[in-house]
């Protein structure tokens, strides 16, 4: 029941940094190349896709692998880089495993064959070391999610984050709960978290805990447990006895959805959840498998602009291809756009030339809520994070206003 | 803060979480037990039967519960073939080979499900799925219930089987004295593959009760596995009875301990029992000695 | 051939590697090939040739890194001395585990299974830690300069595997040419003859994990710079127990070589099967799987099993019908 079973199935066998091309390539004396390349006429501008499409967090992985595919596809289909006479995006696919050191090691294989860039990575555990891997080759690299502030306090010159990271999570979770809370009279005087034991949870957690007392909000206790877990029975139990107003998750898909089924099977019901980077909360999958245990929820997370069109239209097709349309999906779509801009204005392959285009980047073509892109040290500053509900069976923007399609509903109502 | 109100429902959840690591550990015991291997795809098997009751309900509309006496069967034919066709004849006996050519099976059948099914999680909602039994002291889900009354059942059906058919008695005595039982005209193979299946079963039915209250996917089979190897040798290998008594007692212990130290550090006295067992005591609580 | 001659000429072979090999990629791969082969050699001292097969080897890898890691961090050490501080470490570990295993009589599956819940209770407590900076882990931040061990490019890293990887020869040819060699592999064959012939038994075997224990340390050390982040998962879980048992199995147990070889195979394996299948998850690393079996299946004796079988024709055929 902890992660480390997890690994034992994922890694027993993939322990090896798995790589592309064989001794086939030794023995015949022939370039190493990747063994994913997609065909591609002219001169194509190659770019590393990486994503843990296996291993604990493959879902995730498969979905961040789908929309940044569907970003190329785009880009291609609409003429390819105008300012290299159109040249293609060569997108070279590669898998994670959900582990950082075969990430690290595709990085290398990517930096073998002389890719201009690589976007991905996802988790922030796998994004921690192949950013640094690229950032010894010079390789640009555009992180997908990967939400651990260190990612970007590392100083490398090389990577950049388009969209927030716990940090800004955090502070706006905390602003806006501040808000809603008072609108209605500050029903809410004590909280419980509950968050997950990797980089991203427990690094959520202590952000949350140091900062929530400041807006009058008492935190009773902070649960831990780890991915995957297979039984909340204890943790609801916990919250049952410390009976607080609030309870504020942070975890992974899987376990979010087993909290919130087991709080309602357990007639537990805090006058709000209100997640932070809450791994279901704003998911659709979880709205329609469970629409009562998901009613209501709160969450600060990623989210697109609702009245953008191109995002509207990224979710038909998204979801044309029996996919549900997940952060890891628009985000990684937003993230090959941002590079295709940067390459665009670069009108270059060449690695250096894109990261100067990248630290310069004002791009304004997205689909998020965020104000104007500026790049500080690898962070896009205008990176926002948003405040969504879950209200009749969907997913709603509640706040900032500008964005909002709904009105926040709070307390949960009896 | 810990409040006596809140230790009794911890402890019946120990006890239904007890039962389902029980059902996991029957079949591991009785593999280990006779064929005296560590059969490392346990975990995976136990996710392919997991989503054998999965399509049966959402392809077939099948109840998991109904689902018993398909899955039952089908993992028993399974676990016979392998072991028959694969572990017997790629290991040639020896153990360590054995572990390997389990682990190789561990990757390949985990690694097929991820082709074939994806790593979304599937779940599937029964009517009963939300409903609670009111204890008093506590709300215990109708499944949890169920899988509890489950895995006694199955427990005390093994028993049965190993103690009162001719079947029982002959991989009694191929597990006791392997040489012997061959003299005696006992196929070995084909009992090794017996048991095997027999073991792989229990995973069958395993699924069909823990499916309701959790899910299906590529990885959900590690999970259990760590903790259904400390439940057969705490409990003793080869003795099903073990293997509740010993499934029951981690599943408080896990249950307990995560109340008082956190869901991390709680599952430590797990495997701080585990060790005090192999140090102390290694036939474990119903084991024979060596 | 002479072991001893062997090892220096295959150490001699390994040396000009950084210059013949002209991709990141294939140095990559030499690192990565020589490192898990030298994880294999550590698990080999006890396994192959002490013939007690441990599941949970990373306890003692984790150990080294965990310890390499906070020294850095938090004490400022210079990471060359946390790497044999950390070594030191890991000794102390395999100490401990090998004394309460061997002191209990644990053998077997008994002895892997205690060694498995070491590991995973050293993880549980790197998880809950704040040390060991819990569930998030402990980054090396980026400094590069050799005297920092962090090479700037993978040369230094190549020439420093490759110094442990002479380290672990070293060990196994002073095991396999002394005395305390000889009372290890006849613990191995049979312990209760050993003991009948005066072998003290326990002492035997805990020199053996204390031995083991150290080198894979080293090794979790190597690990942490290469990669400059661990967390319990890495250091403590199952995939590096694996690691380090499946290329001495590959490759064959108790032999010198053995590791090496197996752990170059493994590796090729995975590359191949990837390049054959390509990125549809999880299809490459079935095959991965199948062979695995495969080769379980016909070469059960591990790579070098094929030259033992070659001499033993070899001497059937010479003897009179």
């Amino acid at each position: 029941m902890t992660s480390k079973f997890d690994r034992l199935s994922v890694t027993r066998r993939r322990f090896l940094a798995g790589s592309a091309l064989g001794g086939l390539a030794v023995a015949t004396g022939g370039i190493a190349a990747p063994h994913i390349a997609r065909a591609a006429d002219a001169p194509a501008v190659k770019v590393g896709i990486i994503h843990p499409v296996t291993g604990g967090v493959s879902y995730s992985g498969t979905q961040g692998r789908a929309g940044a595919m569907m970003a190329v596809d785009d880009i291609n289909a609409a003429g390819g880089i105008k300012s290299l006479g159109g040249a293609k995006l060569d997108a070279l696919l590669a898998d994670a495993q959900s582990k950082a050191d075969v990430g690290a090691a595709q990085i290398e294989k990517y930096n073998d064959a002389g890719v201009s860039a690589v976007v991905g990575g996802y988790a922030s555990f796998i994004c921690l070391a192949t950013t640094q891997a690229a950032a010894k080759h010079g390789i640009p690299y555009v992180v997908d999610v990967g939400t651990d502030d260190r990612i970007v306090k590392a100083g490398l010159k090389n990577t950049f984050r388009f969209s927030p990271g716990y940090g800004v999570f955090v502070e706006t979770a905390i602003r806006t709960l501040n808000e809603i809370n008072t609108a209605a009279g500050k029903p809410a005087k004590t909280a419980v978290i509950v968050h997950e034991g990797s980089a991203f949870g427990a690094g959520t957690a202590a952000l949350l805990q140091k900062n929530l007392g400041g807006i009058g909000i008492n935190v009773l206790e902070v649960m831990k447990h780890p991915t995957p877990n297979l039984d909340f029975n204890n943790i609801v139990l916990r919250i049952k006895a410390a009976n607080p107003d609030l309870v504020i998750p942070a975890d992974y898909y899987n376990e979010y959805v087993l909290l919130a089924r087991t709080m309602q099977q357990q007639k537990v019901k805090p006058k709000a959840i209100f997640s932070v980077l809450g791994g279901a909360a704003s998911q659709y999958k979880f709205v329609k498998d469970f629409p009562e245990a998901a009613a209501y929820i709160m969450d600060c997370n990623h989210w697109y602009n609702p009245h953008k069109e191109a995002a509207q239209v990224l979710r038909k097709k998204t979801e044309a291809k029996g996919l549900y349309y997940t952060y890891e999906v628009f985000l990684n779509y937003e993230a090959v756009m941002l590079l295709a801009d940067a390459i665009e204005r670069a009108a270059s392959t060449d690695r250096a030339k894109i990261i100067d285009a990248l630290t310069n980047s004002s791009w304004a073509g997205h689909f998020m809520p965020y104000g104007p892109t500026r790049f500080e040290n690898g962070q896009n500053t205008g990176a926002r994070a948003v405040n969504l509900q879950v209200l009749d069976n969907d997913i709603k923007v509640i706040l900032p206003p500008e964005f909002a399609n709904a009105k926040p509903v709070f307390p949960r109502p009896v | 803060m810990v409040e006596a109100a809140i230790i009794v429902p911890a402890i019946l959840n120990g006890l239904t979480t007890g039962a389902v690591y029980a059902l996991v550990a029957v079949g591991l015991t009785l593999i280990y037990g006779v064929l005296h291997i560590i059969n490392f795809a346990h975990g995976a098997l136990l996710m392919v039967a997991l989503y054998g009751v999965y399509f049966l309900h959402a392809l077939g509309g099948v109840d998991p519960y109904l689902a018993l006496p398909i899955m039952i069967p089908a993992m028993f034919a399974l676990g016979y073939g392998l072991q028959r066709f694969v572990i017997g004849r790629a290991s040639h006996g020896k153990d360590e080979n054995v572990m390997l050519v389990t682990l190789g099976l561990a990757i390949v059948i985990e690694n097929l499900a991820l082709y074939l099914w994806s790593s979304d999680t599937r779940t599937i909602d029964t009517p009963y799925g939300f409903s609670t039994v009111d204890f008093g002291v506590a709300l215990i889900a109708v499944p949890k219930l169920i899988a509890f009354a489950g895995a006694l059942l199955l427990t005390l059906a093994l028993w049965a089987l190993m103690r009162w058919t001719d079947l029982g008695k002959a991989i009694r005595a191929v597990a006791k004295e392997r040489r012997g039982a061959a003299l005696v005209g006992i196929d070995i193979e084909h009992l090794y593959a017996m048991s095997f299946g027999i073991g792989i079963a229990c995973l069958g039915a395993a699924a069909c009760l823990l499916l309701p209250s959790y899910y299906a996917s590529p990885h959900i089979g590690s999970a259990f596995v760590l903790i259904a190897f400390t439940i057969v040798v705490l409990g003793g290998m080869g003795s099903f009875v073990g293997a509740l008594v010993g499934g029951l007692i981690i599943g408080v212990t896990e249950s307990v301990g995560g109340l008082f130290l956190g869901d991390s550090l709680g599952q430590l006295g797990v495997f701080l029992i585990f060790i005090a067992v192999l140090l102390f005591r290694p036939t474990g609580l119903f084991g024979q000695k060596a | 051939m002479k072991s001893g001659a062997a090892i220096l000429i295959v150490l001699a072979a390994l040396l000009p590697v950084p210059w013949l090999v002209h991709s990141d990629f294939w140095l990559n791969f030499a690192v990565l090939a020589l490192y898990y082969g030298f994880l294999g050699q550590s698990w080999n001292i006890l396994g192959g040739f002490g013939g007690q097969f441990s599941f949970g080897h990373a306890a003692f890898f984790g150990t080294g890194a965990y310890a390499a890691a906070v020294l850095q961090l938090r004490f400022g050490v210079n990471p060359w001395l946390a790497l044999v501080l950390a070594g030191v470490a890991g000794a102390a570990m395999g100490a401990i585990v090998g004394a309460l295993s061997f002191r209990y009589g644990l053998r077997g599956s008994y002895f892997a299974l205690v060694t498995l819940a070491f590991a995973e209770v050293l993880r549980i407590l790197a998880d809950s830690l704040g040390f060991t900076g819990a569930g998030v882990g402990l980054q090396i931040p980026l400094h590069q300069s050799a005297a920092n061990f962090q090479f700037a490019t993978k040369t230094g890293f190549y020439f420093t595997i490759l110094g442990l990887t002479a380290l672990g020869l070293g060990v196994v040819w002073a095991i396999e040419h002394s005395r305390f060699g000889a009372r290890l592999a006849a613990v191995r064959d049979s312990e209760e003859a050993a003991q009948a012939l005066g072998v003290d038994v326990f002492r035997t075997k805990l020199i053996a994990i204390t031995l083991s224990a150290a080198l894979m340390a080293l090794g979790g050390t190597f690990y942490l710079q290469y990669f400059l982040f661990i967390d319990p998962d890495i250091a403590f879980g199952p995939q590096v127990s694996i690691a380090a048992l499946l290329a001495p199995i590959v490759g064959g147990l108790g032999t010198l070589f053995g590791p090496l070889l197996g752990a170059v195979a493994l590796q090729l394996l995975n590359e191949i099967s990837e390049s054959a299948i390509g990125s549809a998850p999880g299809l490459n690393l079935v095959l991965y799987g199948v062979i695995l079996i495969l080769i379980i299946a016909f070469l059960p004796e591990g790579i070098f099993g094929l030259a033992r079988l070659r001499t033993r024709l070899r001497g059937v055929m010479r003897r009179p019908a």
